[in-house]
C-alpha cells in the first residue's frame, strides 16, 4: 500500500503574528516556519503503518516555493521515503490545493491519503474533504484512531459530543486530529541523512492550469482586545464582582 | 434569494447551532430552506416547519440514511445547489465534515467559521487561532459557509409558522464508500458546552480524571454550568475529547467562563474570546490567561473551588 501525505509549511504555532502595515494581509516575513502540526500527525501515522508492514511506501508532497524544502526534509528525517515539491508562488486556497492533489494522485496512484485536519494559519479545515469529494473517495475526518485491514480503513473520529467509528473503503482520504499519535522527534543524524535525499520538483502548471482564487482577503485586523484582568484578593470579592459589577451570577 | 441550511440534528431534535443558523440566514437572503437528512424524520419535520424564519423544509428521509455519512449526503445537496445563492450550516463537526465536500463537488470555494456577516458575500473569520481576524469577499456564484452561532439567538418555534415540506429524491441505496459502525456519546444532563450560559474549565493541574470530576463537578452542578478542559487535560485523559475548548476544540461563548489552572495558550484562548466575562484562577501571576481575562485570582484552585461552591 502506498500512502501520500501532503504537508503544509506554516508559521510556527507558538509565534504571534501581526497584520501588514496596510492592514490587507498577514505579515509573515522573517517568522519561524514549521510543518503544520496536524500534518506531522499524518506523517507519523503513515510511517507507523510502514513500520508495521501495512504500507510499502510513504510519499510526501508540499505545494509552495523552494523554501518548503525544510518541511519536506523534516518529514524525510522522520522516515518518509520520498518527497515532492510542487512549485507555485500562488495562494491557492483549500480548493486549489485539493485540485492539484487530485492531479498528482492520478500520477502517483496512492491507496491512502493522510492529511492534517486543518491548517493552523488559515484554520480552514477543508482540503481533505474537498479532495475526497473531487476523487469520489471515502473520507475519514478528525481521526484519532486508525487501523487498516484488507481493503478497509477503520477510523475513530472526534465529533461533537463524543466519538464515532466508521469503516472506509480504500482508497480513501483521512484527516488527522492531534490525538491520533505523538509525532516522533527528529534526531540530528537523521536530519543530516535527509539532507542528502533528493526532493523531486514539479511545476504546478504542468499538473493543472492554475486559476485565480475566488475568495479574496480584503482586510486583516486584530480581534477586539480584552483584559488584562482586574486582580482580586478573595473569593468573596470575586463573587461580589460577578454579581454586582458584571451581572453574570 | 434563497438560502439552504444543512440541519444538524440527533434524530429527535435540531441542534442549537442549526437554530442559530436560521437566525443568521436572515442577513443573507429572503427565503430560507432547511434540509433534513436521516431516517424516520416525522418528529423533526414538525419541529423544523415551525421554526420561525424557515419557509421550506426539504426532506431526504430513507432507512439507509439513518447514520448518513458525508459521501451520501453531499450528492443530495449538489443536485439542488444551483437553486441557491448560499448553502451553509452552523459550525459543528457534522457540517465541517459534509460542506467542504459539497463545495468541491460544486466547484466553489468555501468559507469556514464565519463570525460576522457583512453582506451576502463578505464575511469576517478568525485566522491563526483567533490571533487575527480577516475580512474575505467571495466572487463565487454560490457561497458555501459554516457560521459560528454564538452571535445569533437561536430561532424560536412558532406554531403559526408552517413551512412547506418537500421530499427530495434519494437514491435507493447508499454509495457504501463509508459505513457507520458505532458511536460513543457522553450523555449528560448538563448544558451543551457550545451553548451553556456558564462554562467552567480545568487544565493539566487538576492532576487526574478523578480529581477533575470531584473538584469541578459539584461547582458545575451548582452553577448549572458545562465543564470544559484544556487540551493538556484532555490528552492526559482527565476529561473527554469533546470537552476540549479552543482552536481545535469547541469555541464557547457563555456569559461567564472560568478557567481553573489553565495557562492561557493562544490555542486555548482562541476558543473563549467570545465569552462575556472571563475569570482566571491561576497560581502563577504571570500566566498569560490574566492578559485576556476580566477578573483574576492568583490562588490555588483547590482552595478556591470549594469556597466558590459553598458560596454560590
Ligand atoms: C495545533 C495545536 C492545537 C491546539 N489546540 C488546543 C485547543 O484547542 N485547546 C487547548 O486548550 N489547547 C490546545 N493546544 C495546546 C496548547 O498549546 C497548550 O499546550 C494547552 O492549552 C495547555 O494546557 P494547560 O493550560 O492545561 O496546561 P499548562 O500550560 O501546563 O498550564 C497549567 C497552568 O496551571 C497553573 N496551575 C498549576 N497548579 C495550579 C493550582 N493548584 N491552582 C491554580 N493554578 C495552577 C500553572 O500556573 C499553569 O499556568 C493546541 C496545541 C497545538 C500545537
Ligand atoms: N500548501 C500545501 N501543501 C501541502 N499540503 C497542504 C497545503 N495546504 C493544505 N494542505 C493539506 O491540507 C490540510 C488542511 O486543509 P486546509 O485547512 O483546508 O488548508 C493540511 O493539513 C495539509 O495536509
Amino acid at each position: 500500500m502506498k500512502i501520500l501525505v501532503p504537508i503544509k509549511r506554516v508559521v510556527d504555532y507558538n509565534i504571534q503574528v501581526h497584520p501588514t502595515a496596510d492592514g490587507k494581509a498577514v505579515d509573515i516575513s522573517g517568522l519561524k516556519m514549521s510543518p503544520n502540526p496536524f500534518d506531522e500527525n499524518a506523517i507519523e501515522e503513515a510511517i507507523r503503518l510502514k513500520e508495521a508492514g501495512t504500507a510499502s511506501e510513504v510519499v510526501m508532497v508540499s505545494f509552495g516555493t523552494e523554501s518548503n524544502h525544510d518541511v519536506l526534509r523534516h518529514g524525510l528525517a522522520m522516515g518518509a521515503d520520498r518527497a515532492i515539491l510542487v512549485k507555485t508562488d500562488k495562494t491557492l486556497g483549500s480548493l486549489g490545493i485539493a485540485k492539484l492533489l487530485k492531479a498528482l494522485i492520478e500520477k502517483e496512484a496512492p491507496n491512502l491519503v493522510l492529511m492534517g485536519k486543518q491548517s493552523v494559519d488559515d484554520d480552514a479545515g477543508q482540503a481533505p474533504q474537498m479532495l475526497a469529494g473531487l476523487l469520489g473517495w471515502a473520507q475519514g475526518t478528525f481521526v484519532s484512531q486508525l487501523t487498516i485491514e484488507n481493503q478497509t480503513a477503520h477510523v475513530v473520529r472526534e465529533v461533537d459530543g463524543g466519538t464515532e467509528s466508521l469503516s472506509l473503503k480504500l482508497p480513501a482520504v483521512i484527516s488527522a486530529d492531534l490525538r491520533l499519535n505523538a509525532p516522533r522527534f527528529v534526531k540530528l543524524p537523521n536530519l543530516m541523512m535527509a539532507k542528502k535525499k533528493p526532493i523531486e520538483s514539479i511545476e504546478a502548471e504542468t499538473l493543472l492550469p492554475l486559476k485565480d482564487l475566488k475568495v479574496k482577503t480584503i482586510a486583516v485586523e486584530y480581534p477586539a482586545s480584552r483584559g488584562p484582568a482586574k486582580i482580586l484578593n478573595s473569593v468573596d470579592e470575586l463573587i461580589n464582582a460577578l454579581k454586582n459589577e458584571a451581572g453574570v451570577l | 434569494m434563497s438560502i439552504l441550511i444543512l440541519a444538524d440534528h440527533n434524530g429527535h431534535s435540531l441542534k442549537i447551532s442549526t437554530r442559530q443558523a436560521v437566525t443568521a440566514a436572515k442577513l443573507l437572503g429572503d427565503e430560507t430552506h432547511l434540509l433534513l437528512v436521516g431516517a424516520n424524520l416525522d418528529e423533526l419535520i414538525e419541529e423544523a416547519r415551525q421554526l420561525s424564519g424557515v419557509s421550506k423544509v426539504l426532506v431526504a428521509d430513507a432507512p439507509h440514511l439513518i447514520h448518513a455519512v458525508a459521501e451520501d449526503i453531499a450528492p443530495l445537496i449538489t443536485c439542488i445547489a444551483a437553486s441557491y445563492r448560499t448553502i451553509f450550516g452552523g459550525h459543528s463537526s457534522f457540517t465541517r465534515d459534509v460542506l467542504p465536500r459539497v463545495a468541491a463537488m460544486t466547484d466553489v470555494s468555501m468559507i469556514s467559521d464565519v463570525i460576522e456577516i457583512l453582506d451576502y458575500r463578505t464575511f469576517k473569520r478568525p485566522i491563526y487561532a483567533g490571533n487575527l481576524v480577516s475580512t474575505v469577499q467571495s466572487d463565487d456564484p454560490i457561497q458555501v459557509l459554516t457560521i459560528r452561532g454564538s452571535r445569533y439567538k437561536p430561532s424560536e418555534l412558532n406554531p403559526a409558522n408552517t413551512a412547506d415540506v418537500e421530499r427530495i429524491e434519494v437514491p435507493a441505496q447508499g454509495l457504501q464508500l463509508a459505513t457507520w459502525q458505532s458511536e460513543t456519546k457522553q450523555s449528560s444532563d448538563r448544558p451543551e458546552l457550545a451553548n451553556a450560559r456558564i462554562v467552567i474549565s480545568g487544565g493539566r493541574s487538576l492532576g487526574s480524571q478523578e480529581k477533575f470530576q470531584a473538584t469541578l463537578g459539584p461547582l458545575a452542578e451548582k452553577l448549572n454550568a458545562a465543564i470544559g478542559a484544556s487540551r493538556a487535560a484532555v490528552d492526559a485523559g482527565y476529561a473527554p475529547n469533546d470537552a476540549q475548548v479552543g482552536q481545535t476544540g469547541t469555541q464557547v461563548a457563555p456569559d461567564l467562563y472560568i478557567a481553573f489552572g489553565i495557562s492561557g495558550s493562544i490555542q486555548h484562548t482562541a476558543g473563549i474570546k467570545d465569552s462575556k466575562v472571563i475569570v482566571a484562577v491561576n497560581l502563577d501571576p504571570d500566566a498569560p490567561i490574566f492578559q485576556i481575562a476580566d477578573y483574576g485570582l492568583v490562588a490555588d484552585l483547590f482552595d478556591v473551588i470549594p469556597q466558590l461552591t459553598n458560596a454560590v
